[in-house]
């Protein structure tokens, strides 16, 4: 298959996590947009790292990997603990720190 | 004064015959001079260290300090009597001040003709004042601390008059202008008392400007403040006629300051708000003697500028008369006395204007001055003490009978000034208008008759002073609130004033007769050579007794013969004259017109000027800091999105930039 296609459906995936972020409310969800931008990122990676014949793409991938894991450790305990303080998941009340 | 020195020793050259000065290194016991300055310093240190410790015994500590000091300086004057005429001055190192590359400044003492009797007559004369002051001051608190005080006095003009180069002359200046400062204000309490020694600072620091600028043209010119360089390259026509003469008047400002010269005069009657012995140290002593020893001491330099000189009689003859008229008119028996003090340093500036005829003469009238004016001092303080601390002579009267020492002593103080032979004042006063007519010309005259007045408004005022005293009926009552019980004062303020007496007596006819201080000081200030007198000297000497004896008959008509009124007249029935000179002759008012009040307005201005523009520029600037955050905060929405959405701009806007770059 030509690899271009699996860019391509990197770029989409990329595009519909960063719409996801900009316009969800859900805490929840916006979480797994990044996720989605992530691992649409790993995905072009890999694909990069097939098309150049060389491994370098595969293991900034396994990195991005730890570090969305890591991500998703933190992330979720905060979004559980905003919910529990104020009983809703949406980003749009967590507004303490305006001016 | 071994042989093998004989060989640096090179003539303490006349300056006036070109020869560059040199002084001999200090060996023997002129080696010891630093004790002359560090006994008084170390007694004050003492005191005002020790603090309440001290108090029971601190003024024996101080006035052994002070004999101690006038002892070592005796000796080390007998020592320099004993030597060659022409090596009789001798610089002792001390230790090096400033070692910087060029710039080297020493400490060093120089003892010669001129600091010798000048070391005396601080010494001798503080010592007494000591002495009486343990009377004086013994029922005052704060005695060890006056104590204290007047040691430091005596240190700073010790070191004023020792000092080798122009800026240990100015330390001692500057310690002079502050122990004066303290002991002014010594009774602090009295708000008249700290404005005076304000006063006296502030005017002081306008005459140290002047010698400060002095000094800096010496080393810009001279590239050294050395007396022996400076009147070396003085003497040695190295300075430009110019700037010698811009030296001089400098130099004569500071001395103006100092020494209470118009038109810096007004602080000195003021510092009458100091106790009385402090009266008597400052105008006799020290400080106010320091302008006149400054301009004996650049004699090299006035030698060389006739324009100076002329400045320094100027001065000389206003101040002469400016004190004597004033004194006239006013009934504090302490600020008659301030103001003859004013008017006999202005003869002794008129004496040094004069050139190297005057120098001599200038120096014999304020060591014979020293003595009688400390006596006329101690023995007002004497009257004083006895009435109550009352100051104004119309209060006084026949106190005679019942002070017959302070009578005596102060009689023949009084006898001293208005000059009458053969006290110490007609010696000195009569050589000085002698010299003053035979400096030859329509100038000679008119110095010459302004000294004449002078001399018999002197004996005018202070006969005034003496008949209003000690003579008369007596007004004051020993009952009432306002009881007075005059009495004899204790033998340590009597004793003093006995031995000043006996000074004021002898000291004229000591320095004047035979020439003997002219030639003794001739290696200093120049030989005097012969005068030309327009006026024989037997006329002069004539004139000034018709005149001197006319002022005391005035004055003895005047306050003798008729009642003194117990309170002064109302300024509507005294003349013109009379209330100007009540009014310092306007000094004060002209003083507050033309600087104090431009000052204030100055400060006004600097203080609006920094409240509304410096202060402004700075609020202004955090306002406007302040304004713009605030508005740019409003960036800070709190909506997370919002910030997800600038950071995709931003990132598009790398990404953008990265490929136009690479693009391009």
């Amino acid at each position: 298959m030509n690899p271009a296609n699996y860019l391509i459906l990197s770029g989409l995936l990329f595009a519909i996590g960063t719409v996801g972020v900009l316009t969800r409310r859900n805490a929840i969800v916006v979480f797994m947009c990044v996720e989605l931008m992530l691992n649409a990122c790993n995905l072009a990676l890999v694909t990069f790292s097939r098309m150049n014949g060389n491994l370098e793409g595969q293991v900034i991938a396994f990195f991005v990997m730890v570090v969305a894991a890591a991500e998703v450790v933190i992330g979720l305990a905060i979004i559980l603990t905003i919910f529990r303080t104020r009983r809703s998941a949406s980003v749009d009340d967590v507004n303490l720190l305006k001016y | 004064m071994t042989p093998g020195l004989a060989t640096t020793v090179l003539a303490a050259g006349a300056p006036e015959h070109g020869g560059a000065v040199h002084y001999t290194a200090a060996s023997g016991v002129f080696e010891l001079s630093w004790l002359l300055i560090v006994l008084p310093l170390a007694g004050a240190a003492v005191l005002l260290l020790g603090g309440k410790r001290t108090d029971r015994f601190g003024h024996w500590v101080g006035t052994l300090a002070a004999a101690a000091s006038f002892v070592v300086g005796l000796v080390i004057f007998i020592a320099l009597v004993g030597r060659d005429s022409s090596d009789r001055a001798v610089s002792s190192h001390l230790f090096a001040w400033m070692p910087v590359n060029s710039f080297q400044v020493d400490v060093g003492l120089l003892v010669d003709q001129l600091s010798g009797v000048f070391v005396l007559l601080i010494t001798g004369v503080g010592t007494l004042i000591h002495v009486y002051s343990i009377g004086y001051m013994a029922h005052d608190p704060g005695r060890r601390r006056f104590f204290a005080y007047m040691n430091l006095f005596l240190a700073s003009m010790l070191l004023l008059v020792l000092g080798n180069n122009f800026l240990v002359l100015y330390a001692g200046w500057e310690l002079v202008g502050l122990s004066s400062y303290l002991l002014i204000k010594f009774w602090e309490y009295r708000p008249a008392a700290a404005t005076a020694a304000n006063k006296a600072f502030y005017m002081n620091r306008v005459g140290d400007v002047g010698l400060a600028l002095a000094i800096m043209f010496m080393f810009a010119t001279v590239g050294s403040t050395n007396y022996e360089d400076v009147f070396g390259a003085a003497a040695g026509d190295m300075i430009g006629y110019g700037t010698i003469t811009a030296v001089a008047l400098l130099l004569l400002l500071g001395a103006c300051g100092k020494s209470g010269q118009f038109p810096l005069q007004a602080w000195l009657p003021d510092a009458m708000e100091g106790p009385t012995p402090i009266s008597a140290l400052i105008h006799a002593a020290t400080m106010v003697t320091a302008g006149v020893y400054l301009i004996a001491r650049c004699a090299p330099i006035f030698n060389e500028t006739q324009a100076a000189r002329t400045v320094v009689l100027i001065i000389g003859a206003v101040t002469l008369l400016i004190g004597c008229v004033i004194g006239c008119a006013y009934d504090d028996i302490k600020k008659v006395l301030a103001y003859s003090t004013v008017s006999q340093i202005g003869y002794m500036f008129l004496a040094v204007g004069l050139g190297p005829a005057g120098y001599a003469l200038g120096i014999a009238h304020l060591l014979a001055h020293g003595f009688f004016k400390a006596g006329l001092f101690l023995g007002s303080g004497s009257v004083i003490h006895a009435m109550n601390d009352e100051q104004d002579m119309r209060r006084y009267g026949g106190l005679r009978r019942l002070m017959p020492v302070t009578w005596v002593t102060f009689g023949l103080g009084y006898l001293a000034i208005i000059g009458l032979p053969p006290f110490s004042g007609f010696f000195t006063k009569d050589k000085i208008i002698e010299t003053a007519f035979a400096k030859g010309g329509t100038s000679g005259y008119i110095y010459g008759i302004v000294a004449l007045l002078g001399a018999g408004i002197t004996a005018f005022y202070m006969t005034r002073l003496f008949v209003m005293t000690f003579h008369g009926r007596p007004r004051w009552s020993t009952e009432g609130a306002d009881a007075k019980h005059p009495h004899e004062s204790p033998l340590s303020m009597t004793v003093p004033m006995i031995l000043l007496a006996v000074g004021s007596v002898a000291a004229g006819g000591l320095f004047i007769v035979g020439g003997t201080l002219s030639d003794w000081l001739a290696p200093v200030v120049g030989e005097h050579g012969e005068a030309h007198h327009t006026l024989s000297p037997a006329v002069v000497t004539a004139l000034t007794l018709v005149v001197s004896v006319g002022g005391f008959a005035g004055a003895f008509l005047r306050y003798q013969l008729r009642p003194v009124a117990a309170v002064a007249p109302a300024d509507s029935e005294v003349s013109l004259l009379t209330v100007a000179a009540r009014r310092d002759l306007y000094a004060n008012t002209f003083n507050e017109v033309a600087f104090m009040r431009p000052g204030q307005y100055l400060t006004r201005f600097l203080v609006w000027f920094d409240s509304v523009v410096i202060d402004g520029v700075v609020r202004g600037t955090a306002a406007g800091i302040g304004g713009l955050s605030g508005r740019l905060r409003r960036a800070q929405t709190g909506y997370v999105r919002t910030y997800a959405l600038s950071m995709l701009g931003g990132t598009i806007l790398v990404v953008g930039a990265l490929l136009l770059v690479r693009a391009g």
